[in-house]
């Protein structure tokens, strides 16, 4: 049945390979990975890694876009975040922006500093570059904001 | 019915044109919406407080703009680029990341506040490649998902099962990797709008919450006592009941007729002994 079917994806492989100039003007709004994906991201899905975590980044570049203010979902999701991880991923995109190194007790009432945390979780923007698997060194590389963790069928 | 799965691996299936379809398409687009607006009801995450969920399978993001639109912050992942890049052009709010479900959710553990998937949990059930097992890759991506939600957190799947076995491994691979749950059926007696939505949950098992369009009413009344209904109706009460044999006495008394005396006796069955 698989072997019936193959002509007819290769139809449709060749009409995508036309589309493609296309759809390439279509995109000018670039999409972005945020930092709060990156401290949420691990490698932990392959074969032989234990924690996978935290991922290095090597950005090629990066974009800031304005988003929303939302103190509530910050001060929400400050207790979930690797605050160390996060503080590092922003010093190596050089959006640290004198975020202090260590999370204070009373965050929620700091409304300037909720603002920070805010401006690096959600409007920096990774658009391409890797990350990398801290014990391995496979890198997953992002393209158009959109990190690739496919695996390969041997590291499954 | 053509079933998708059937034809192609969904990284090859959801090519261009068919992710075209999914901002072209408005009753493609419209079903999404209701559907995913149903998973989230069915989340039952608290009123008024943004939280951070994932969507299995996100596709194109219109099941991300829902959630944008009652003030969630979410990541989706998916399997086919051809349709995250649709998920670009739409400028959805969310983050996206190219994974394979079967290959294990890749987020630290107790990230995210509760998940959704529409339409995406049946193409797990396929083995596109040799290496595929697919009762391997549900539990991996079952246990891994259980890890990466906050206790108590939800997750709904909508998905299209192919038969009852398949519901069924889906359903104790979910209960392997530690979910208690269950599989809601809206709308079970409608051949278009019957959608099956499984629901799991993390902190102890509760009740599952009601499907759409199952109550008494449209269920349908017995028959016996449709017909029992109708015969009172009429006036005339059953034939040889006390009723019907004092009826007729009393008709057979106006009419003058030699007629015995009513007594506790009069209908009476006689007993065996007799």
């Amino acid at each position: 049945m698989r072997l019936g079917l193959t002509p007819a994806f290769l139809v449709k492989i060749v009409s995508s390979v036309v589309l493609i100039p296309a759809r390439s003007v279509h995109k000018s709004e670039l999409v972005k990975m945020k930092l709060l994906t990156h401290n949420m991201l691990t490698s932990k899905s392959m074969k032989g890694v234990t924690v996978g975590y935290p991922l290095g980044i090597n950005v090629v570049d990066i974009k800031v876009t304005e988003v929303d203010f939302n103190p509530e979902f910050i001060s929400r999701i400050i207790p979930k975040l690797d605050w160390s991880v996060l503080w590092k991923a922003a010093d190596t995109i050089g959006q640290l922006d004198d975020l202090p190194k260590e999370l204070s007790q009373e965050y929620e009432n700091d409304n300037d500093f909720l603002k920070k945390v805010h401006h690096v979780l959600l409007e920096v923007d990774i658009v391409n570059g890797e990350l990398v698997c801290p014990e391995t060194g496979r890198k997953f590389p992002i393209n158009n904001g959109i990190p690739n963790m496919l695996l390969n069928e041997d590291e499954v | 019915m053509s079933r998708p799965e059937h034809l192609a691996p969904p990284e090859i299936f959801y090519n261009d044109d068919e992710a075209r379809k999914y901002t072209q398409n408005s009753r493609i687009i419209d079903i999404q919406v209701k559907m995913s607006e149903r998973a989230v009801e069915l989340l039952l995450l608290p009123d008024d407080t943004p939280c951070y969920l994932l969507d299995i399978g996100c596709g194109s993001g219109l099941s991300g703009s829902v959630l944008e639109d009652q003030g969630h912050y979410w990541v989706g992942m998916d399997i086919s680029s051809a349709m995250l890049d649709v998920a670009v052009e739409r400028e959805i709010e969310g983050d996206l990341a190219l994974t394979d479900m079967g290959q294990g959710v890749p987020f630290r553990a107790g990230s995210f506040d509760g998940a959704v998937s529409i339409s995406a949990l049946q193409w797990l059930c396929n083995a596109d490649k040799t290496s595929h097992k697919p009762v391997q890759r549900m539990y991996k991506f079952f246990s891994s998902l259980y890890a990466c939600l906050s206790r108590s957190a939800r997750a709904v799947f909508q998905f299209y099962p192919e038969n009852s076995e398949q519901m069924e491994l889906v359903t104790a691979q979910a209960m392997k990797a530690g979910f208690y749950g269950g599989v809601v059926v809206d709308y079970p007696n409608s051949a278009k709008a019957k959608k099956f939505f499984l629901v799991l949950m993390t902190g102890g098992s509760m009740p599952l919450p009601q499907a759409l369009g199952t109550d008494q009413d449209s269920r349908g009344v017995s028959y016996a006592a449709r017909k029992e209904q109708a015969r009172k109706n009429k006036g005339k009460p059953l034939k040889h009941s006390r009723e019907w044999i004092l009826m007729k006495k009393a008709r057979m008394r106006r009419q003058e007729k030699e007629t015995r005396a009513d007594s506790k006796y009069t209908g009476r069955k006689r007993s065996g002994r007799f």
